[in-house]
């Protein structure tokens, strides 16, 4: 999923000091569950927000609505009908809900309410950790299943580099180093001779690399 | 056991403080409470383990975001008592009720009143 933290307070107040109708939208997917933009969190900067401003002698209206996802056509088009009541929305879903609201709704500021992070996953409550940079052409078959792009701080191909030490990576003795983690994974498979052999030069142009990126399925499209 | 307490205290029970959830906490001052406190068991002795615990984490949440608009968060508070102790119950209720009577009352009840 997409893993986003919650912004602080004040820099949400500071996006929206000057509007006078806002609505927070949650979304009940990915945000849901790294608790940092679900129907709960929500509720709880509406409360805050709606504290601050009466604290300031100023009367705003705060809405509060959670759809089911923000980056799909269907879900957004639920509040067209309400959205003529605000003149600000703060989306707590990830950086993709707030652009795809922005594109809905061309003449409502729509503004960031958390700070989206990466693709991960939930290694406990509260705890949540990077897995996948989304490169465009997976390369797990050969390294184990464990992912050098995510995972490795120097997206090192055939590693380990020198700056691995007792399996933990040298940016930070907390971090596991990933070649590491791919070569006991190799081993558990008993596949380590794959471990010798070298990866080819990637090709980065399904990553970033090649600039803003697309998906066409002409079989799925109507 | 019958000990008196400042009757300006309203009980709400719940089954184990971690229910308590942080917009349990804001809801109440967003209705214009001056304080509120937690009153969990004794830390090592929740019969769910770890209640009092999250309740204690949620009370911090709930002083952050108090503090950052402007309500401030020590009005917000957690304490932990054995169920048989009732002298400091009222102890408590007293230290509370003397902290908040020092912080006055809650801005918001006040710009509420004033909207109104
Ligand atoms: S808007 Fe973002 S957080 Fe919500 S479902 Fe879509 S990708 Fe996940
Ligand atoms: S190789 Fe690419 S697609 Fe596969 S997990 Fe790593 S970053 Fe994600």
């Amino acid at each position: 999923m997409i893993v986003a933290d919650k912004k602080p307070i004040e820099e949400i107040i500071e996006e929206v000091k000057n509007n006078e109708k806002i609505l927070i939208l949650g979304c009940n997917e990915c945000v849901t569950v790294c608790e940092a933009g679900g129907k709960k969190e929500v509720g709880v900067l509406a409360s805050a927000l709606r504290m601050y401003f009466l604290n300031q002698s100023k009367e705003v209206k705060i809405d509060e609505i959670t759809l089911e996802r923000q980056c799909d056509h269907e879900y957004l088009e639920e509040i067209r009908d309400v959205m003529d009541q605000y003149d600000a929305v703060v989306s707590i879903a990830c950086g993709v809900g707030v652009q795809f609201m922005a594109e809905k709704y061309h003449s409502t500021p729509i503004y960031p309410g958390v700070d989206t992070c990466f693709l991960g996953v939930t290694e406990e409550r509260g705890l949540w950790t990077e897995r996948c940079q989304a490169c465009g052409h997976c390369i797990l078959a050969s390294t184990g299943g464990i992912c050098p792009i995510a995972r490795c701080a120097k997206r090192v191909l055939n590693g380990p580099c020198g700056g691995s030490a007792k399996g933990k990576c040298e940016i930070d003795k907390e971090i596991d180093c990933a070649w590491q983690l791919i070569i006991d994974r190799l081993e558990a498979l008993d596949r380590l001779d794959e471990y010798e052999a070298l990866c080819p030069l990637k090709d980065w142009s399904t990553d970033r690399a090649g600039g803003p990126r697309k998906v066409v399925r002409e079989d799925v499209q109507q | 056991m019958r000990l008196q307490y400042p009757s300006n205290i309203k009980i709400i029970l719940i089954p184990c403080t971690g229910k308590v959830d942080v917009l349990y906490i804001l809801r109440a001052f967003e209705k214009g409470a001056d304080g509120v406190y937690v009153v969990g068991c004794l830390e090592g002795d929740c019969f769910f383990n770890n209640g009092n615990f999250r309740a204690r984490k949620r009370v911090e949440q709930a002083q952050k975001i108090l503090d950052a608009i402007g309500v401030g968060g020590e009005r917000a508070q957690m304490y932990n008592l054995s169920s048989s102790e009732a002298p400091r119950f009222v102890q408590i209720a007293i230290e509370m009720d003397e902290k908040i009577r020092a912080l006055g009352p809650n801005p918001i009840k006040a710009a509420k009143q004033k909207a109104a």
